[in-house]
């Protein structure tokens, strides 16, 4: 991966942004921080991604389209570090915004359906739905989302547990609530209420978010 | 005659180890259908074929790691207790949770059975288990148990007298790596353990600080550090905890051994009704509606309509009165010249007629009513529902749904519950529901003379029940900002919901009754005892000016101060004073709720001092008893204040 793409794609997901959910339809070099001369700006005239005049820039049609990917891939790429490799703070986007680079399409869509097909990027920002999303609806294909998200009924496998202490992650296992364990949700509210076997148990949100599941369709 | 043979039940909460320990020894201990209601162990002993078996309950555990106090008790007892069998008790319609502390309890390396009960619930979901191949894999003697029903309890027994163990248990074995850094460990050890060096080495490499203390006294210092670098060793390579990563193979293995035993038959059809109970009870919105109606009729209609009311009547005026205290009047009125004596015994405030009246004629039939209550609910598996339904709102007051059992328990004896909140999981969630059983909490004593006290005007009942509620809450959310300590999750498991059988909750609220009556009664006879030496050397009179001079600036009336000073020996005692003086028309409405309420946050009775100082510590139990008496008297003048001098009503 080239330093050139790079920052080619930042610059279109910045665009995009502006221009899809900020109703600014150019920027200024000066706050692309970039000049007219400079490399990306040419190749991506070049490519037909963007127009230009003497002090702004704005996206072509194609440009739109593209940019519109690279948001989801950093979108996805937060939520992927968010809720499975449980990074905080000031991390997430400095780590997302170099793992975006490299979800490429196919990997990208994989993501997406591991992380259940997200709407919102955990700063509430919306996640461009890719191809992957609408099939899903069709075919119901199999994915993994924590607990608190699945629907009365749903059934499915424990996958992994994580954001919660190892003691209580200790403790949960010794009860049987753990990885492999097949589970069967029986309610949503108050709390959330699960059989796992011929036992069930209550738990309450925070641990409802801590277990993550593949969903299974019978 | 042989030596005894000591054997231990052990297993998960709620598997039946009480039922069974009931069965094999004839003897009671409480059995519920909440999972973990043996806190302490019970002991019992059988003679069987000429053998003496002693035979003990543990409280229920999950692993040999303990978590809880529970769990701690009960490995304590494996440890440290030198058993000759382990019995492990588990549920067999759910063995495949229950295996993974069958393989931890077979690394101990003492003789283990293996008990697989409540086989009668196994059958009616359809499950049929091969015991033979089961204990073939294991290596261990495998019997099926319906412990209510007695059902293969002798061949326990059977088994345990017919030693040697001729059984060679299969043990566990994990990864090689881990394998590796566990032989490792067991070369290290050179002492004598009561448990096998496997076991104990698998401990060291999971940190636990027991073992740890346990083996420095022995071994070489080196052998921490030893587990410890191997530790750190496996978490590398397999890049998750250790503990994590045993419990899973463990799970795993149980899962593979479940598949080549069960076999899965027809089902028996479900009891509907059952079934229909178990899901309403949790309902999302039918379940409150069907809390408001157990606590409305259970508490209310029960306990204290009925308890606090026809029964205390009935009791009170035609057998205390009538028969025992008129009789005994007479009798100590002419036997007896001494006029100390005479009142001693007779007189306002003497042991019959204070003391043993208020125990007999007031507290007796309260208590009894709330434990029949509360053991109904336990039995049926309500209470977990119960937590179920409250954890969110338990959270804003830094408690989860947990909480519910100690707190429900409260209404019962604030005693018994500060006990109970032992079982909740962090110190902070133990602390709170300290705080609340002491200020917010009244016990079914107090309850049910407070009804009877207050069930002249229904407007001062709803008050009085509005303010304790709210103070109950503002308390508790405060008090989740103000005590440190961890954020509190909530898993609990929900058992079936179970009818309840009659013998099991009359022996169990009778055991309940006599724990509280061995506490309590002696505590009204010296109350009684301490009044009277305090009245014939004037120091009552002095203590009630002292008490009643602040009282005033509540614009409490000089009788009340006896109210108050009862109240510190109990607070139903106190309230039960306070039914007296009202029946004598001595206050107001605005006087009398002033007072109930000051007095239903009053400083818990001495007993629940003494446990809160024995399960918090000393420091504790004194901030606990100070805050709460602060708290109750500034309550009490803040009432005076808006109802008295700022409103000026007379309610
Ligand atoms: N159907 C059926 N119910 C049982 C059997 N054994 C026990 N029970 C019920 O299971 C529940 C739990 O029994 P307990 O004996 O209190 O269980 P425990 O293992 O001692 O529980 P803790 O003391 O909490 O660890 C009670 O409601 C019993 O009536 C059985 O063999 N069959």
């Amino acid at each position: 991966m080239t330093e050139l793409i790079e920052k080619q794609e930042e610059i279109l997901e910045q665009l995009w942004i502006s221009k899809n959910e900020k109703n600014k339809n150019s920027v200024t070099y000066e706050v692309l921080g970039v000049s007219k001369h400079s490399e990306e700006i040419s190749s991506l005239q070049k490519e037909g991604l963007i127009n230009l005049d003497d002090e702004k820039v704005w996206l072509t049609e194609e440009g739109d389209r593209k940019g519109e990917k690279v948001v989801r891939r950093h979108r996805l790429a937060e939520r992927l570090l968010v809720d499975v490799i449980d990074v905080s703070g000031k991390e997430i986007h400095d780590t997302a915004c170099k793992l975006e680079h490299y979800l490429k399409e196919g990997i990208e869509d994989k993501v997406c359906t591991l992380l259940g097909h997200p709407k919102t990027c955990p700063h509430g920002n919306k996640i461009p739905p890719g191809a992957c999303c609408n099939v899903d609806v069709k075919v119901g294909d199999k994915y993994v989302v924590p607990l608190s998200s699945l629907k009365f009924g749903q059934k499915g496998k424990i996958v992994f547990i994580s954001g919660i202490s190892d003691k209580n992650l200790q403790s949960l296992a010794s009860m049987g609530i753990l990885p492999g364990a097949k589970i069967v949700v029986k309610q949503t509210f108050p709390s959330y209420l699960f059989g796992i076997g011929n036992s069930e148990f209550a738990v309450d949100k925070t641990v409802a978010d801590a277990v993550y599941v593949r969903i299974e369709k019978d | 005659m042989h030596n005894k043979i000591k054997v231990l039940l052990v297993g998960n909460p709620n598997v039946g180890k009480s039922a069974l320990f009931n069965a094999l020894t004839g003897k009671y201990v409480a059995v519920s259908n909440y999972p973990g209601t043996t806190v302490e162990f019970t002991q019992g002993e059988v003679q069987y074929k000429g053998n003496s078996i002693e035979i003990i309950d543990t409280p229920g555990m999950y692993s040999m790691l303990p978590i809880s106090e529970e769990e701690k008790v009960a490995r304590n007892l494996i440890l440290q207790g030198n058993p000759d069998w382990i019995v492990n008790v588990v549920d067999a319609k759910n063995l495949e949770r229950m295996l993974p502390l069958t393989f931890q309890l077979i690394e101990t390396g003492i003789p283990v059975i293996l008990v697989l009960n409540m086989m009668d619930e196994a059958k009616r979901m359809g499950l049929e288990i091969d015991c033979e191949k089961l204990s073939q894999i294991l290596g261990l003697p495998v019997i099926k148990t319906v412990s209510i029903k007695k059902i293969g309890v002798k061949d326990i027994l059977n088994l345990i007298i017919n030693a040697p163990y001729t059984y060679k248990p299969n043990s566990i074995k994990y990864d090689n790596e881990i394998e590796q850094e566990i032989e490792k460990l067991i070369n290290f050890i050179k002492g004598d353990y009561k448990i096998s060096k496997r076991l104990l080495s698998i401990l060291l490499l999971q940190k636990d600080e027991e073992i740890s203390d346990l083996v420095k006294v022995n071994e070489n210092e080196d052998i921490i550090d030893v587990a410890n670098t191997s530790r750190r060793k496996l978490e590398e390579v397999f890049r998750v905890s250790l503990d994590y990563m045993i419990a899973l193979k463990r799970q795993l293995v149980a899962g593979e051994i479940v598949q080549k035993i069960f076999k899965k038959v027809a089902k028996e059809k479900e009891s509907k009704v059952v079934s229909f109970i178990s899901a309403i009870t949790i309902h999302r919105i039918w379940g409150y509606p069907i809390l408001f109606l157990v606590l409305y009729f259970g508490l209310y209609k029960f306990v204290g309509q009925f308890g606090a009311g026809t029964l205390v009547d009935f009791i009170e005026t035609n057998i205390f009165e009538e028969w025992l205290l008129s009789g005994l009047t007479n009798l100590i009125e002419e036997g007896i010249k001494n006029d100390n004596i005479k009142e001693l015994l007779i007189r306002d405030y003497g042991v019959i007629t204070l003391g043993l009246k208020y125990a007999i004629a007031i507290i007796l039939p309260i208590v009894t009513t709330f434990f029949l209550f509360f053991s109904i609910l336990e039995d049926s598996g309500y209470l977990p529902r119960l937590a179920f339904l409250l954890d969110r709102v338990f959270k804003k007051i830094g408690l989860t749904g947990k909480a519910v059992i100690p707190l429900v328990l409260g209404f019962g004896c604030d005693t018994m519950a500060t006990m109970v909140t032992r079982t909740l999981n962090t110190k902070k969630e133990r602390v709170i529901a300290t705080i609340l059983l002491s200020l917010a909490v009244p016990c079914s004593a107090q309850l049910g003379v407070m009804l009877a006290v207050l069930s002249t005007s229904s407007t001062l009942l709803a008050i009085w029940v509005f303010i304790l509620v709210l103070i109950f809450f503002i308390v508790g959310y405060f008090s989740k900002y103000f005590i440190r300590g961890e954020k509190t999750i909530f898993f609990v498991e929900i058992p079936p919901v179970r009818i309840p059988k009659l013998s099991n909750i009359i022996i169990k609220t009778y055991t309940r009754l006599v724990w509280y009556f061995k506490e309590v009664l002696p505590l009204f006879i010296y109350a009684s005892l301490l009044i009277w030496v305090g009245r014939i050397t004037g120091i009552f009179d002095l203590l009630l000016k002292i008490i009643a001079y602040p009282l005033q600036f509540i614009g409490l009336p000089y009788e009340s101060a006896k109210v108050f000073l009862f109240g510190f020996f109990r607070r139903d005692y106190g309230a039960a004073g306070l039914y007296d003086l009202h029946k004598q028309g001595v206050f107001n409405n605005n006087q009398l709720l002033i007072l109930s309420v000051m007095l239903t946050l009053f400083l818990p009775c001495i007993a629940q001092f003494i446990m809160t100082v024995k399960e918090r510590g000393l420091k504790m139990g004194i901030s606990i008893a100070l805050f709460v008496t602060v708290f109750s008297i500034l309550t009490g003048y803040l009432l005076h204040l808006i109802i008295n001098v700022f409103l000026g009503i007379s309610l």
